[in-house]
């Protein structure tokens, strides 16, 4: 167990220590995140000042007014911040291509718990790194926000980020996994990132999504990748709703943890490895 | 023998090449289109919810829905162009300083910045290109309104302008990679910058919309790539103030300083380059 525990916190501190080399990069590339909520924030105040011209009693859209929108979108950098998993499900499907994945099946190192823990030493990096750019437009935009919410609400908000992550990872190696059946899967992962971006609700709040489609697409695990944690914090989603959905986002998280170990176990099955 | 090389020929064996290499992987080239259009229709989408919710961007700018589809058919036009002429090879650019391999791409008889610039062709941009003409046609049948000759011919000339904007940029940021080694970033700020371009001028008011507009305009003139030309389009705006006569005069100056100061970044740029390696 303590050897098992020693070989875990060698492989964060290395990953950690790997991540830190490009810190400038780090830091350089996170500012250049909020750049283009800058036209978002444009586009919204022309939008609104259209609505504004026609309906003057403090206009909204799907129960979100101007501030509540920019808020929205300076929360969704926050949800990606936790969800986002750059090049993890292309890095497994390349591994499995090339056949790196044969280190997995020699070593005593499985796969998924190495990733993981490459991914927090990552994402542990990148909220230090980051937290001085983030700090700074969050107290600039501060503003747009109506102060700090109450305690469940934040307890809720910090659950859902935690759970964003782990449903994040697990749902991006899953769709990784595939390459285990099919040798190429960039095509497909575009098709993820393409649904991914609209259906996380990255482009615009999901309550905008009317009828049908909108619940729908609420009961997506997509959604809990930036919308739901963002409308967590602005106090959209409340009460026994909230509970609700945090359950539903446990269930998903559960479902992509099992459906990442059944595609590994599978997948190694299939698997044929030649040469070196 | 001729004393220069026929810069014509040479570019239609690049369009002609480029698509052979696309025709030898068929499945993946239609994947290619197919996504890219994919990508586009995502977009029109967020921008037929943003119109159920207004009916303008921007209170009295006359950027209803239909005349910010033709804008956003133009943004589709100069983006599709840029995109498959340039951005490939920009990004290969900035790979070949790094790793040593723009030593073949010197020694040629051609203009390096021509080799450079159009050597590997993405025909897989013809689809959102196809997808800016059909909003096009989709955005004048609802307005119906149809442009005159030299409306038609001027937007043409401008479009041609919004991509020597936005091409101009992209080859700087493409050479800097000389001065700093690693390119990634720089090239990245071509796809933020551009991104200020997405939506109509008007769009960017305010204390801090108008500092924007007028850096985006006069200093980095990528606003003027695509709001010139849409704005030809769009009869409401036509000409309504002082402004609407300036802008296409200023973006023919901007078209000539951009190119102008784009090639001698390129040419410091080739004089910096120490190759790599032995």
């Amino acid at each position: 167990m303590l050897a098992r525990a020693t070989t875990w916190w060698t492989i964060l501190r290395i990953s950690l220590e790997e991540r830190l080399v490009y810190r400038g990069d780090f830091a350089l590339g996170t500012l250049m995140r909020f750049l283009p909520i800058v036209t978002q924030i444009f586009l919204w105040q022309a939008v609104f000042s259209a609505m504004t011209a026609s309906a003057p009693s403090g206009p909204d859209i799907a129960g979100y007014t101007f501030r509540n929108m920019i808020a929205y979108y300076l929360l969704t950098t926050v949800s990606r911040a936790f969800s986002s998993m750059p090049g993890l499900a292309s890095g497994i499907a390349q591994d499995i291509r090339d056949g790196t994945v044969k280190k997995y099946l020699i070593q005593p190192i499985d796969l998924l718990g190495f990733q993981l823990l490459c991914r927090v030493a990552h994402k542990l990096v990148y909220y230090g790194v980051a937290a001085a750019p983030f700090a700074l437009v969050f107290y600039l935009a501060r503003g747009f926000f109506s102060g700090w919410p109450d305690a469940t609400t934040m307890i809720a908000f910090v659950a859902s980020l935690v759970m964003a992550f782990l449903l994040g990872y697990f749902l991006e190696a899953t769709i990784g996994m595939i390459g285990f059946w099919f040798l190429e899967v960039n095509s497909l992962l575009f098709v993820y990132m393409l649904l991914s971006f609209f259906l996380s609700g990255h482009m615009f709040p999901l309550d905008m999504l009317p009828g049908t489609l909108g619940q729908v697409v609420r009961l997506m695990p997509l959604q809990y990748l930036a919308y739901f944690p963002s409308a967590v914090f602005l106090g959209k989603i409340a009460g026994a709703e909230l509970g609700w959905a945090l359950a539903l986002q446990f269930a998903w998280t559960v479902f992509f943890f099992v459906a990442a170990r059944v595609a590994l176990r599978l997948g190694v099955r299939r698997y044929a490895g030649f040469g070196g | 023998m001729h004393s220069r090389p026929a810069y014509f020929r040479v570019f239609v064996t690049f369009l002609r090449n480029s698509l052979i290499r696309d025709m030898t992987f068929r499945a993946n080239f239609l994947i290619d289109t197919v996504s890219s259009i994919a990508w586009v229709l995502m977009n029109l989408g967020f921008y037929i919810l943003v119109f159920r919710y207004t009916p303008m961007l921007g209170a009295g700018t006359g950027w209803g829905r239909y005349e910010f589809f033709l804008f956003l058919a133009t943004t589709l036009l100069v983006n599709s162009v840029v995109r498959g002429l340039f951005l490939n090879n920009a990004i290969e650019f900035s790979e070949q300083i790094r790793t040593g391999t723009l030593d073949f791409a010197l020694v040629k008889p051609i203009d390096t910045q021509f080799l450079i610039s159009l050597g590997r062709i993405e025909w897989a941009e013809i689809g959102p290109f196809l997808c800016g003409l059909g909003l096009m046609v989709h955005a004048f049948s609802k307005l119906a309104y149809a442009p005159g000759p030299i409306q038609s011919c001027l937007y043409v000339f401008y479009l041609f302008c919004g991509v020597a904007i936005y091409y101009s940029l992209m080859i700087v940021m493409a050479a800097t990679s000389v001065w700093l080694g690693r390119n990634r970033t720089l090239l990245d700020f071509w796809f933020y910058i551009t991104n200020f371009a997405r939506y109509p001028m008007e769009v960017y008011q305010g204390r801090f919309g108008m500092p924007l507009r007028l850096a985006f305009t006069f200093v980095v003139p990528v606003l003027v790539a695509v709001n010139v030309p849409a704005r030809l389009l769009v009869r409401p705006l036509n000409p309504r103030s002082p402004q609407d006569l300036f802008l296409p005069v200023f973006a023919v100056v901007a078209t000539v300083v951009s190119l102008v100061a784009s090639r001698w970044v390129f040419k410091r740029s080739l004089l910096s380059y120490r190759s790599a390696s032995s």
